[in-house]
């Protein structure tokens, strides 16, 4: 008997990483006056990659006021065409660039690199080719005999999952519609969305019409809460979500919400196991489970309870976790210290609760924040872990008899952001489909995007889609 | 219920595997082994014994300049070959693998695809690749399928069989898988993909598809059975996919020429260039390599 234990292969690629950032504001790099810098770091292995500027209420307020002059001077006067050119560079630079920017990518958030490499970076680019190609076909988004207006100057609050990603869901239709942009990406990873400044900055853009601050939430509500934004599209915990639209009520400002989940993932005992367990693999473990959509709730049906558990407990042993620029990595580091004993909390209570826990069993690096591929068997609809969003590599399995008492425990959560179906049986699948209250429903699938599709959730998972036709009227005035 | 498959997912673990990154040590290690589960092939109409001397001396030591590489696991040819395949390699380590039941369509009448394995056993043949009545699985006459398998194990006694299941004309995965299932059932040794006579021979989603049939048998019988991929496998890259898809799938247990099998005939020669290229860190032109 042969072994073939995979060498180590690290991706030698190295990133240009400056040692202080300023804020982007008017096209170039400004000193934040706020006088303060902060730190960020890979929290693979907890080294400081650069000092990164904080951007206070005057920062945030020169940044709206340089957007609002770009958009009423330049970006909003210009022929749609060219605004689709510069959109198309935009996206043009992002794939030239992209093992560099998959790079940063992975050492500062800490997800595999083959996830930044095939996912997080091809998809960015997509979506700015995307919506390059809408900039001037805008009517064709609206009802017909009305006109394609812009809304102004919109606020755009990212979260640190995936950094870049998000940015380009949400900076890229709205420059389609003649829009200018003030972004804040999360605290903990703001290097990638630095890069894309780089990148609108050597596009040429109109100086303004995408500004770029660094900072915390305290930054985010200065952006929120400014008279000069229009709009606020933002992405992050629901807690967050609702402090922001109390924030913004009686304003005139519109808003766009995508929150937390707590996906239900179905298995039928008619489904392709394999696959099925591919899927829940996938819905899980993808990103270290820092995942919005993420399948977290497994509903299996009784009959294959077993099966599945057996299969998923051998499948967990061949996830290599470790080094996230290692090309043979599936499970990188958890992207912080604060993340990480929040998914230690709620997995402790799991434990009290009295579900039984299964974990990979692998060494774990002795620097950096990780967590093993875990799952919980037992679980109830009543314990934390099947409630709340862990925002981990830990799925809760939960079991049911029949589809509509699947159904039912289906939709019995606060949230409504996405859900998983397997099943061979088509019509099974669409019964069961159309009765998901979840703004996505992936079937015999799971975490498939695509630039062309919305994407979205309701209840307490937000409100407002992006992606598609749909994600593009977000940027449109009614 | 019978086992299915969806071919979204499988065809994405399928890619996903193909992108491990097999580099420095592993790749030697990989080199290695794939040679060592190499059914070294000639199965064409124009094969004379000469052809097959040749093919039986790489074989035994693949190339004079590396002798570390081992020698491969067998030489595959036709029944009426196997005689001189045998004489060739006597002494050696390298099994005769002859092909039977009428290969490659199977389409004779069921005494002479019979007839056709003991010919082989009796030329000497130590394992039999036997082919599947395809227009019988297609029109649903699994049974008769099975009886077959069966019938040729039985001629087999303790040799390997290898049952091809011809994968690129069943048509779908859940095909693969249930005629995967049926020949795991009759009592096949290794399950194999491909005669390399059809448009479409070995691909990684079906490799998957059988490593999944194979473990799933093994766990509910204790059995291990082996796979053999066939037909368009010729780099060095593919060969280690496979591996990773073997490793992954069926584990550690199965990277053993017991129970894993590449028919090929031009992919040694690739193996040996990469080989050469990851000890000197040069390509050698493929003129310094023997061409059989």
């Amino acid at each position: 008997m042969t072994s073939l234990e995979y060498a180590p292969s690290p991706e030698t690629t190295k990133p240009q990483i400056r040692e202080r950032y300023g804020l982007f504001v008017a096209g170039d790099w400004v000193a934040p006056q706020s006088e303060r810098y902060f730190d960020t770091i890979d929290p693979s292995n907890e080294s400081v990659l650069a000092k990164v500027a904080y951007a206070g209420a005057a920062d945030v307020d020169r940044a709206v006021r340089s957007a609002r002059k770009a958009y009423e001077k330049y970006w909003s006067k210009m022929k749609p065409a060219e605004r689709a050119k510069y959109v198309f560079r935009i996206a043009r630079a992002i794939t030239e660039r992209s093992r560099e920017l998959a790079v940063l990518e992975t050492m500062n958030g800490g997800k595999p690199i083959k996830e930044s490499r095939d996912f997080d970076i091809p998809t960015s680019a997509a979506h700015f080719f995307y919506y390059a190609g809408w900039a001037d076909k805008l009517e064709w988004a609206m009802r017909a005999g009305r006109e394609a207006r812009p809304i102004g100057v919109c606020g755009q609050i990212v979260p640190w999952n995936f950094p870049l990603l998000m940015a380009a869901w949400k900076i890229a239709p709205a420059l389609a519609c003649g829009n200018t942009v003030v972004l804040k990406p999360a605290e903990t990873t703001p290097l990638t969305a630095l890069a894309l400044a780089q990148i609108v900055q050597e596009a040429d853009l109109p100086p303004g019409t995408v500004n770029v601050l660094t900072g915390d939430g305290a930054t985010g509500a200065a952006l929120v809460e400014h008279p000069g934004t229009d709009k606020i599209a933002f992405t992050g915990s629901t807690e967050v979500g609702k402090a922001i639209r109390r924030a913004i009520a009686g304003t005139m400002k519109r808003l766009t919400l995508e929150l937390g989940g707590k996906a239900a993932h179905i298995v039928f005992d008619d489904a392709p196991m394999d696959q099925a367990v591919e899927g829940i693999v996938n819905g899980i473990y993808f990103n270290q489970g820092h995942v919005c959509c993420a399948g977290s709730r497994l509903l299996v049906q009784e009959s294959v309870h077993d099966e599945i558990v057996v299969r998923l407990t051998e499948r967990l042993q061949t996830l290599r976790l470790g080094d996230p620029l290692d090309k043979n990595t599936d499970i990188g580091a958890v992207n912080s210290k604060a993340q990480l004993d929040k998914i230690r909390e709620l997995v402790r209570s799991g434990i009290d609760q009295g579900a039984t826990l299964v974990q990979q069993s692998c060494a774990l690096p002795e620097r950096g924040y990780y967590f093993p591929a875990s799952f919980f068997t037992g679980v109830q609809q009543s314990h934390r872990i099947a409630r709340e969003e862990i925002f981990g590599p830990v799925l809760s399995i939960l079991t049911f008899r029949t589809p509509d008492e699947a159904i039912e425990k289906a939709n019995n959560t606060p949230y409504g952001l996405s859900a998983g179906i397997w099943t061979d049986k088509g019509s099974k699948n669409m019964y069961v489909a159309e009765r998901m209250r979840a703004g996505v429903v992936w079937c015999n699938t799971f975490n498939l995007f695509d630039p062309s599709s919305p994407f979205g959730g309701y209840r307490e998972s937000g409100f407002g889609r992006e992606g598609g036709v749909h994600g593009l009227r977000e940027y449109l005035a009614h | 219920m019978p086992a299915t498959v969806d071919a979204v997912m499988l065809e994405a673990r399928a890619g996903a595997l193909a992108k491990r990154s097999i580099k420095t040590t592993s790749k030697i290690a990989g080199i290695r082994l794939a040679v060592t589960c190499i059914d070294l092939t000639t199965l064409e109409g124009k094969d004379s014994e000469g052809r097959v001397r040749s093919l039986c001396a790489k074989a035994i030591r693949p190339a004079q300049h590396l002798p570390d590489v081992p020698s491969v696991a067998a030489v595959c040819v036709y029944p009426s070959l196997v005689a001189v395949a045998k004489d060739a390699l006597r002494g050696s380590s390298v099994l005769v693998a002859s092909v039977a039941t009428a290969f490659p369509s199977g389409l004779s009448s069921p005494a002479v695809r019979l007839d056709d394995v003991r010919a082989a056993i009796a030329a000497g043949a130590d394992e039999i690749d036997m082919v599947i009545d395809r227009g019988a699985f297609l029109s649903g006459k699994d049974r008769a399928v099975y009886d077959e398998i069966v019938a040729v194990k039985r001629i087999c006694g303790e040799l390997h069989l290898k049952v091809i299941l011809e994968t690129g004309e069943l048509g779908s995965y859940d095909a693969v898988r249930r005629a995967s299932d049926l020949a795991l059932e009759a009592g096949a040794d290794f399950i194999k993909t491909s005669t390399g006579k059809v448009g479409t021979n070995a691909t990684f989603p079906v490799a998957v598809v059988m490593c999944e049939a194979i473990r799933d048998y093994a766990r509910r019988t204790g059995r291990a059975v082996g796979l053999k991929v066939a037909g368009g496998v010729r780099t060095t890259k593919q060969a280690l996919t496979y591996l990773v898809i073997v490793n992954e799938t069926l584990g550690e247990a199965w990277l053993t020429p017991e129970r894993f099998r590449v028919g090929a005939s031009s992919l040694l020669d690739d193996l040996l260039m990469q080989y050469e290229k990851q000890l000197t860190g040069n390509y050698a032109g493929p003129d310094y390599f023997p061409k059989d």
